[in-house]
Order: C-alpha cells, then sequence, then structure tokens
C-alpha cells in the first residue's frame, strides 16, 4: 500500500484500548477514587493522582464539541480531503479526537454523535462517530 | 509602572529571512546572533547565558554554544513552541535577578521552507499522540480550525471579523521592506482563498519561511555599557495549558489569561497604558483568541474588537507592526520575532510603521496548538 495509515505503537497503557477496539468496545478509564473517567488511557488520575484507575466500557454516545472540514491533508492522508474531523465529547465526560462519517450537511457543534467502529486497513480498526437523527 | 530594573533588552537582529537556500541552521542564527551583538555594541565574550529552541539536534543549545565558541555559565534549551523565545526572556530575567549571569543571548533558526519539513509523511505515533494522529488532523492548522469553529458557534463569530486581522496586518507589512508579502488584500480576498481546514482559508494561516533571529538580554549592571537606550523587561509570565488539542480544558480560552495577568502584575502597568502589541499569528484565530485571554476585551469579543480596521496602521490599537507570521516571515517558531519588532519600535527605529512615542509595548507568543503561552511587557525609560 503505497499511503499506509500511521499505526499507533501500542504500549503499556494503550493495548486495552487498540485491542478492545478490534472487539468491538470503546473502552476508557474511570478512576476509583475520584470516580471520574479518564481518556486517554494512562496509569494515574489526572484529577486526583490515584493509580487506583480500571478499564470500563465506555456508551459510545456524545457530542460533537468542535469539528473541522480539512480540506489540505499531509501525508497519507492527502488524497482522501475533503473529510471531517471532530472533537467528540462523551457521555462519560472525556473528549476524543475522532472522524464524523456520513453526510456532510448533518454535522455541526453540540450534534449527538454515537461510535462507529471502522476497519480503515487491514490492521487498523478507528472509533469513528455518526450523527444521530434526532428525536 | 512600579516595577524595578532588573534585565534589559539591549541588541537585536534578524538573519537572512524568507528563502535561504543552502543556508543551514546554525548559519542563520550565527549571522543573526552577531547583528544583534553589534547592535548591542557587546562581543561574544561578553555572552555568559545561552538559550534556544529548535529541534535541529538532541541538545541545540550545545550545538549552538559550540559553533558560536561560546562555553556558558547559563544554559535553557526550554522548547515549548513558537512561545519559546518569551519564556526564555523571562528565564533569562529571573537569571539575571538571582545573580547567575549578565548577559543572555537568545537565537533561533530555521530551514524549514527550503527543506520542506512539513511534507514529510507522519512516523507511527508514540506515546500520546497514538490517540490523534490517526485520524488524519493537519498540524497545526487542524487544531486551531477546531478552536475557531468551536469560538464561532458559541459566540457567533465571523470569517469576516477573522479576516480583518489578515487585512490589517498585511497593510503593516506593506510598510516592512522585509515582508515577504505586500500586496493589499481585502476581506474579500481572504474569504475567496482557498480552505486548508474550516473555517480556515489559506490567508487565515501564517507564511511558511525560513529565517532566524537572535536578541540579548543583559543586567541592569551592563545594560548602560551597551550601545543603544535599554528596552526594560518589566513583566513576564508563562504557562501551558495542554500539549494535544483534545485536552485543551477550552477551546476559546488560553493561557494567556494567566500568562498575560501575571505579566501586567509584575510590570505594574493596565492594558490601556501600553502604545503597541505584538502578538503571535500563527492564524488569525490566534490572534482573536489571545486579545480576549489578555482581557483587551471580553470572552466572545474578539470579533467585534478587531474589526474596522482597528489594528492596522492608523487604527486606534496598533499590532503586529512588522506584519505578523501572516505577512512578514515566519520559520516555525515565530516568538522571537516579535521581541525584534517591540524593542525596535520601543527604540524609534521603525521608519514608515513606527507607532509614535511608543514607551510600552506587550508581546505575547503562542506554541503548540494554542498549548503554551508566554507574555512579556517591555518598556523603555
Amino acid at each position: 500500500m503505497p499511503n499506509p495509515w500511521p499505526k499507533p505503537e501500542v504500549d503499556g497503557d494503550s493495548r486495552p484500548f487498540w485491542e478492545g477496539l478490534n472487539q468491538g468496545e470503546l473502552r476508557i478509564q474511570r478512576c476509583e477514587d475520584c470516580e471520574r473517567h479518564i481518556f486517554y488511557p494512562r496509569s494515574i488520575c489526572p484529577h486526583c493522582f490515584s493509580d487506583r484507575v480500571r478499564w470500563v466500557l465506555a456508551s459510545g454516545r456524545g457530542r460533537i464539541y468542535s469539528y473541522t472540514v480539512v480540506h489540505r491533508a499531509q501525508g497519507p492522508f492527502a488524497e482522501e480531503a475533503p473529510y471531517v474531523v471532530a472533537i467528540v465529547e462523551l457521555e462519560e465526560g472525556v473528549r476524543m479526537m475522532s472522524r464524523i462519517v456520513g453526510p456532510r450537511e448533518e454535522v455541526a457543534v453540540e450534534k449527538p454523535v454515537r461510535v462507529v467502529f471502522t476497519r480503515v486497513d487491514d490492521e487498523l480498526i478507528l472509533p469513528f462517530f455518526e450523527v444521530l437523527k434526532e428525536g | 509602572m512600579k516595577s524595578e530594573r532588573v534585565a534589559a533588552i539591549v541588541g537585536v537582529a534578524e538573519s537572512d529571512l524568507g528563502e535561504t537556500p543552502g543556508k543551514t541552521v546554525l548559519q542563520l542564527q550565527a549571522q543573526a546572533a552577531k547583528a544583534a551583538l553589534e547592535d548591542a555594541g557587546l562581543t561574544k565574550d561578553d555572552v555568559d547565558a545561552v538559550f534556544t529552541a529548535g529541534n535541529w539536534a538532541w541538545s541545540p543549545t550545545m550545538m549552538l554554544a559550540e559553533y558560536l565558541g561560546i562555553r556558558p555559565r547559563f544554559t535553557d534549551g526550554t522548547n515549548i513552541g513558537g512561545s519559546s523565545f518569551e519564556a526564555h526572556v523571562g528565564h533569562a530575567a529571573a537569571g539575571i535577578r538571582a545573580g547567575l549571569f549578565e548577559v543572555a543571548l537568545v537565537t533561533y533558526g530555521s530551514t524549514q521552507r527550503s527543506d520542506r519539513s512539513r511534507r514529510r509523511p507522519p512516523a507511527s505515533p508514540q506515546l500520546t499522540a497514538q490517540y490523534e494522529l490517526p485520524y488524519g488532523l493537519p498540524t497545526p492548522v487542524g487544531a486551531y480550525a477546531l478552536a475557531a469553529m468551536r469560538h464561532m458557534h458559541q459566540y457567533g463569530t465571523t470569517s469576516e471579523q477573522l479576516a480583518e486581522i489578515a487585512v490589517a496586518t498585511r497593510k503593516w507589512a506593506m510598510l516592512n521592506e522585509k515582508a515577504m508579502m505586500r500586496e493589499p488584500i481585502t476581506i474579500e480576498d481572504v474569504l475567496r482563498s482557498r480552505w486548508i481546514a474550516e473555517p480556515l482559508h489559506l490567508l487565515d494561516c501564517c507564511l511558511v519561511t525560513d529565517g532566524g533571529g537572535a536578541v540579548v538580554i543583559a543586567s541592569a549592571r551592563k545594560a548602560p555599557l551597551a550601545a543603544k537606550p535599554p528596552v526594560w523587561v518589566l513583566g513576564h509570565g508563562e504557562t501551558h495549558t495542554h500539549n494535544t488539542i483534545v485536552n485543551m480544558p477550552d477551546l476559546t480560552v488560553t493561557g494567556a489569561r494567566e500568562s498575560g495577568r501575571r505579566a501586567f502584575e509584575m510590570a505594574g502597568v493596565t492594558h490601556d497604558e501600553l502604545d503597541v502589541v505584538e502578538i503571535y499569528d500563527s492564524f488569525t484565530i490566534t490572534v482573536l483568541l489571545t486579545l480576549e485571554a489578555l482581557g483587551f476585551c471580553e470572552p466572545g469579543e474578539g470579533g467585534a474588537f478587531v474589526s474596522g480596521q482597528r489594528t492596522a496602521p492608523g487604527g486606534d490599537f496598533p499590532m503586529n507592526t512588522n506584519g505578523g507570521g501572516l505577512s512578514y516571515c515566519h520559520p516555525g517558531m515565530y516568538g522571537i520575532f516579535l521581541l525584534i519588532e517591540a524593542v525596535r519600535q520601543l527604540r524609534g527605529e521603525c521608519g514608515p510603521r513606527q507607532v509614535p512615542g511608543a514607551r510600552l509595548a506587550l508581546v505575547h507568543g503562542t506554541g503548540g496548538v494554542l498549548s503554551s503561552t508566554a507574555t512579556v511587557i517591555l518598556g523603555r525609560d
């Protein structure tokens, strides 16, 4: 493949996240002490510095905190443009970067979205999101 | 103004700017350092502290100091992106106050335009980058686009208002013979330029150039020995609030709120006492968010604040008087050029773009993806 997607270098923090995606699960973390959710994954709670963090399943629902339509893309993404990259705020209160798939005219800040596990090539499944129909 | 006179900028210079094929980052920095020391009336043997930021060596300060033939007693390679050099000024003032050294040389150099370094495909993302790079957000412009989109949603800010900044900045560039882009542009031109990452157009984005700069900072004891009147470091503040854009606590509020507040407090000056401001303009939205966070206007009012070409030559808020990163030069980390221009304005050296009688200037750097900020307030006697 001439333009492979960049492959995350899986490590001791990220392995459960990437493995979860292969099983159709969106995994985030939750602090056992302050009870707040955490993303990206890490070994210590950034809120209260507890090291009692555990993995939980996210609902996969959230809203678009902000987005951009990328017209001039770099490297392996150059030929895909235009596409929508967004910051999604999950119901659990954490934010993650993602893509919004589906019709462009439905994309707007604060729109509700849900996760769509998307295989981008032989090695990589990413959690993209789609806009939920109102009601 | 209540602040003490502890440290002053006594020398500034650019290297060749624009496109400098065949030049290395070390050559550009040597050229700028030599010129800045000549501007100060000092020699390299007066320099006992070295500051630089870059990614052209595993230890940029060591490579640079060796190249220049300087063995510093103090060294600082703090790299927080484009605001590094405003942070260096703060660190230099603190070091001078502590009696650790007397003359600091701050340099920067980049050949990114000649290298076309930004076209390199991303490597396999490691550590916390792995949660963002696979989605294809172009860096840094995509992150600033996300902030702009959020600001528009929250406050109704318009593309026309962002374009006001690009147009006003170009008018200053037309008065600066060193500026790369000197043809006049209109708000329509900005809006009609092609999309890079919505809502940012090509003309909302800074240039990609080569170039270097240098700043010489001296103690109050050494400053009177310099060739030109000292430009005092009256206040400084710095912070970083996040690394990647997803982790920015509020996409509409930058760390300028903190770094600016501390700089104003230290300097003991108020907003309306300032004569000229030099604000990092990697993108038009960078300026708008910074004006709000520094407290020149309320959150959400940045669009109205810059409307009517208020920041252009002849306007009542002279800003980015060299033509900025948008129209003068932008070699990757632009912050050192903000300092150079502010010093020249306070010395009255700016010819057709001189802000008459400028005595107090604010310089504000922004680095990364709105990640780091550093504010410096400068004044002349």
